[in-house]
């Protein structure tokens, strides 16, 4: 349909929500990003439905098949159910492999070095290679991505993407050989990690997907994985354009104090800007089908005068294509900073950027009172988690204060009087960590 | 001081009032050039330069007379009235300025035959009739100035002088905007001239005005003016005072010649202003969907039409006209009553003048232009002044410096009538030197209206 008249994938529109102005003296601008994209609507459709349109896509599924994933032995057989169903999600003409991973990683399927041509045959063939896939050995989740690697790199096609399931910890490998492999692999695909269980490091699995700029999650219950790879793989067949920045210009003079993306959920970018010309950087934001995310840019600028205005920043889109080219993707946004000795126009908080600041609080509030009574420190996490829950109960985050809850007794949520649960189910705690990062957008 | 230094040199500047020092060969104040002109300036001048309006004035009356006929009477009158309109103003820009700023410049010499020889040219550039007119109604005098400040022609930062400036109008080193168009304004048309500032302290010019003459059925004179200060509290005020101020100059340029009472004229352009403001309101703007809750575009509004024997004002919100008469030891006088909780106050007798200035209320206006005023008020007064003056319609950007008629009165220049684009920039002048907290603009009428020598086109 219309997916043929837009050859050029979907298209980008950038919202600005902010309050430009500021006192005298004022310096710091802060504004929320919306980045919208749209045009592509192929999220969900499986098997032939838009193999015509869509661009190429090559998936590799890393199945941990450590000798832990025996202990329940359900748990085994759950990770093969998963990844067959994946599988079966897998959009015809989708290039993937199939990876086991233990201290060292294996193809599964289809071998060779070399990536399988999704259709009704490979298909069959690959969920009846998984069949052998038995579990012994350690975790060196490491040697997984660099297969991973290998695999996908030598597939013609645009979008990239890992699937990566663990159920234990990175003891095979050296932290230094993980964070060497990921350093390795960001830029060249994205991955989405879960861990299954409750013996893996939130840790790892929530650097992992935030380093190749996926999802992590928690699948507590095994049975529940079959529908969480289900979704991911649609997620993945929804993605229409790879290797997206956010290409931030900003005026001589300025700093840019922060860059984070707010929504779907926390993620810290300041720091993986690549500069990209005069007063002008990027920041990778992975692939994108249709959806929209937040962004939160503060802008340190020099102080002015009242009745001055400037420009604090210009916020786009662009693709970086093979050939080193960039591609500029939809309008731009502007930040701008206005003086003025209004005090009620200087003093009002952009709901937005309250919003955001408050669910940033939230998930590092969250990381500091779970860290505080790992280590002992009742009175600690008690104010930080007291804090989460005030948070969440002010934001409308609902998920997050039913995870709060189960962690917390709740006293008064409205003033963040809460006490520590003696017993906390190990899940529970797990999953409040790993999704703490996870945002709710402004209620309008 | 004693009066023989004023005859042999004027005590106070010609062009401003500013006391001056004996052997002052410039005005302190406005930098005017003392040594341009005779001694006699200061009591002489302004006769001598109502006398040198009467005079080419006088001349272009018999021309003008002529000049309408041509374009017809009666059914030729409203292509008359459109041109006038639109170009009209702008046509006669050209030879108005030179015959006012000589005139008002020096009195004698060849600065006088210049003058005059520029008037007599103006009068003959008219009398050819319509034919020649449309070279001169050529966009040019309005579209001049778009251009430069649209055609990117390495335009460099003012701020930075580093960077260029990019197509949405700021730098590309240093980010800072650059100066708008409507940081600044000035216009004269026929004998009306105003000017508008963005001020010192706001980011943005929120004030707009129009300004115009023509003429009514008998042929007589009438000159316009319209001036609109947006509600900075409100969204896009600059493009309610624009939709206003425009609409109302529209409205009173066609209805005058048609004979419309000027009075009832006035409150017909008040009226139409006030819808085009409101249709701002429904329009689908995106950035309004983001910011509901945001009020709809408002702006004041204050306008006067003078005629050879009527002064017509119209408000509406706390925009002001005054009156000051060109023989400044009669009485000036504030023309208009403020739609502002300060004037309600002072009205109501709670409140003394001073108290109720003093307040921090003082400038929240109970009346307004736009979707969310409750009903629409317009004031509209008419008065027959018995002498010659200025009429000065402001916004409060100008008259938050001088209040009261007799402050008004003591900062407008007195050659005004002679000068009025000159006598309008010393008032946005002293607003600024004031501070500028506000935006400021003001527009000169003269009364009676000068007949109107190039006038309706």
């Amino acid at each position: 349909m219309a997916n043929f008249a837009k050859p050029d994938g979907p298209r980008f529109a950038v919202d600005v929500y902010q309050n430009e102005y500021l006192p005298e003296g004022g310096r710091e601008v802060n504004a929320i990003v919306t980045v919208t994209s749209t045009g592509g609507g192929t999220v969900g459709a499986t098997g032939a439905g838009n193999a015509a349109t869509a661009p190429a896509a090559a998936v590799v599924l890393m199945v941990d098949a450590s000798g832990s994933m025996d202990y329940p032995p359900t748990k085994m057989r759950n990770a093969r159910d998963a990844t067959a169903a994946a599988i079966d999600a897998l959009r015809d003409g989708t290039r993937f492999a199939v990876v086991a991973g233990t201290h060292v990683a294996k193809e599964v399927y289809p071998g060779g070095g070399r990536v399988a041509v999704a259709d009704g045959t490979t298909r069959e063939q690959a969920k009846h290679a998984l069949r052998g896939v038995g579990a012994g050995g350690g975790t060196a989740i490491g040697t997984w991505l660099r297969l991973a690697d290998t695999l996908l790199a030598g597939a013609d096609v645009s979008i990239r993407h890992g699937i990566l399931l663990t159920d234990g910890r990175n003891e095979h490998e050296d932290p230094a050989d993980l964070k060497a492999a990921l350093d390795a692999c960001a830029g060249r695909f994205t991955c989405d990690a879960r861990g299954v269980g409750t013996d893996w490091e939130v840790k790892e699995v929530t650097g992992i997907a935030s380093a190749l700029l996926g999802t992590a999650d928690i699948v507590a219950d095994p049975e529940d994985l079959a529908a969480d790879f289900t979704r991911m793989m649609e997620n993945v067949m929804g993605k229409e354009v790879a290797d997206v920045s956010l290409r931030v210009w900003t005026p001589d003079g300025t700093t840019i104090r922060f860059l984070k993306q707010v929504a779907p959920s926390v993620e810290e970018l300041t720091g993986r800007r690549t500069e990209a010309g005069p007063r002008t950087g990027d920041y990778p934001t992975g692939a994108w089908g249709d959806e929209s995310r937040d962004y939160h840019l503060c802008v340190e600028v020099p102080a002015a005068g009242i009745g001055q205005e400037m420009l604090a920043a210009r916020v786009s889109l662009v693709v970086l294509q093979g050939d080193g080219t960039v591609r500029n993707l939809g309008e731009q946004g502007l930040v701008r900073a206005v003086w003025t000795e209004d005090v009620e126009a200087s003093t009002s908080l952009n709901p937005q950027v309250a919003h955001y600041t408050g669910q940033a609080e939230l998930s590092r509030a969250i990381q500091q009172g779970l860290d505080l009574r790992k280590r002992g420190d009742i009175d600690g996490a008690t104010a930080r988690l007291g804090r989460a829950v005030q948070l969440a109960r002010e934001s409308g985050n609902a998920d997050t204060a039913k995870l709060l809850a189960k962690v917390v007794d709740v006293v008064d949520a409205a003033t963040g009087t809460v006490r520590l649960k003696a017993k906390v189910a190990e899940a529970d705690e797990m999953t409040l960590e790993t999704r703490s990062t996870k945002t709710v957008r402004v209620t309008k | 001081m004693s009066q023989m230094p004023q005859q042999t040199a004027p005590s106070k500047c010609p062009s401003c009032a500013e006391p001056l020092e004996p052997g002052d060969l410039f005005c302190g104040a406005c930098g005017h050039d003392l040594s341009a002109g005779p001694q006699d300036h200061a009591t002489l001048m302004m006769r001598d330069a109502l006398a040198m309006e009467a005079g080419p004035e006088a001349a272009r009356e018999t021309t003008p007379e002529a000049g309408p006929e041509p374009a017809g009477e009666g059914v030729g009158w409203p292509s008359a009235e459109r041109g006038s309109s639109s170009a009209g103003p702008a046509a006669h820009l050209p030879t108005d300025l030179a015959g006012t700023d000589s005139g008002g410049r020096t009195l004698a010499g060849g600065a006088h035959a210049q003058q005059a020889a520029e008037t007599s040219s103006g009068v003959r550039f008219d009398r050819p009739g319509p034919g020649e007119e449309y070279p001169l109604q050529a966009p040019d005098p309005r579209s001049a100035p778009d251009h430069p400040d649209t055609v990117p022609t390495e335009l460099l930062c003012v701020a930075c002088r580093a960077g260029r400036v990019d197509g949405d109008g700021y730098c590309e080193n240093c980010g800072h905007a650059q100066p708008r168009e409507r940081d600044h304004l000035e216009r004269e048309s026929g004998p009306v001239a105003a000017v508008s500032d963005r001020g010192l302290r706001h980011h943005r010019n929120e004030d707009f005005f129009s300004i115009g003459h023509t003429a009514l059925p008998d042929g007589t004179p009438a000159a316009l003016a319209v001036v609109c200060d947006g509600v900075s509290s409100a969204t896009r005020p600059d493009e309610a005072s624009a939709a206003a101020a425009r609409t109302a100059g529209e409205v009173l340029l066609a209805a005058l010649p048609r004979g419309t009472h000027p009075q009832q004229a006035m409150h017909e352009a008040i009226v139409a202003a006030a819808e085009a403001v409101d249709a701002l309101a429904g329009e689908p703007v995106s950035a309004r969907e983001h910011t509901p809750h945001q009020n709809s575009p408002a702006c004041t509004i204050v306008g006067a039409v003078v005629t050879p024997g009527l002064l017509v004002v119209g408000w509406v919100g706390d925009s002001r006209a005054y009156w000051v008469p060109a023989d400044r030891s009669a009485p000036a006088a504030r023309l208009t009553e403020d739609d502002s909780w300060a004037a309600q106050m002072v009205a109501a007798g709670l409140m003394s003048d001073a108290e109720a200035y003093a307040d921090e209320r003082a400038h929240a206006i109970t009346g307004w232009l736009g979707a969310d005023a409750y009903e629409l008020e317009p004031h509209t007064a008419s008065f027959k002044p018995d002498r010659p003056g200025t009429v000065l319609v402001c916004t409060d950007g100008l008259w938050n410096y001088a209040e009261t008629a007799e402050e008004m009165a003591a900062v407008l220049p007195s050659d005004a009538t002679g000068r009025p684009l000159h006598a309008a920039r010393v008032l946005v002048g002293h607003a600024l030197d004031g501070g500028g907290h506000d935006n400021v603009t003001v527009a000169l009428l003269p009364f009676p209206a000068p007949p109107e020598g190039a006038g309706s086109a």
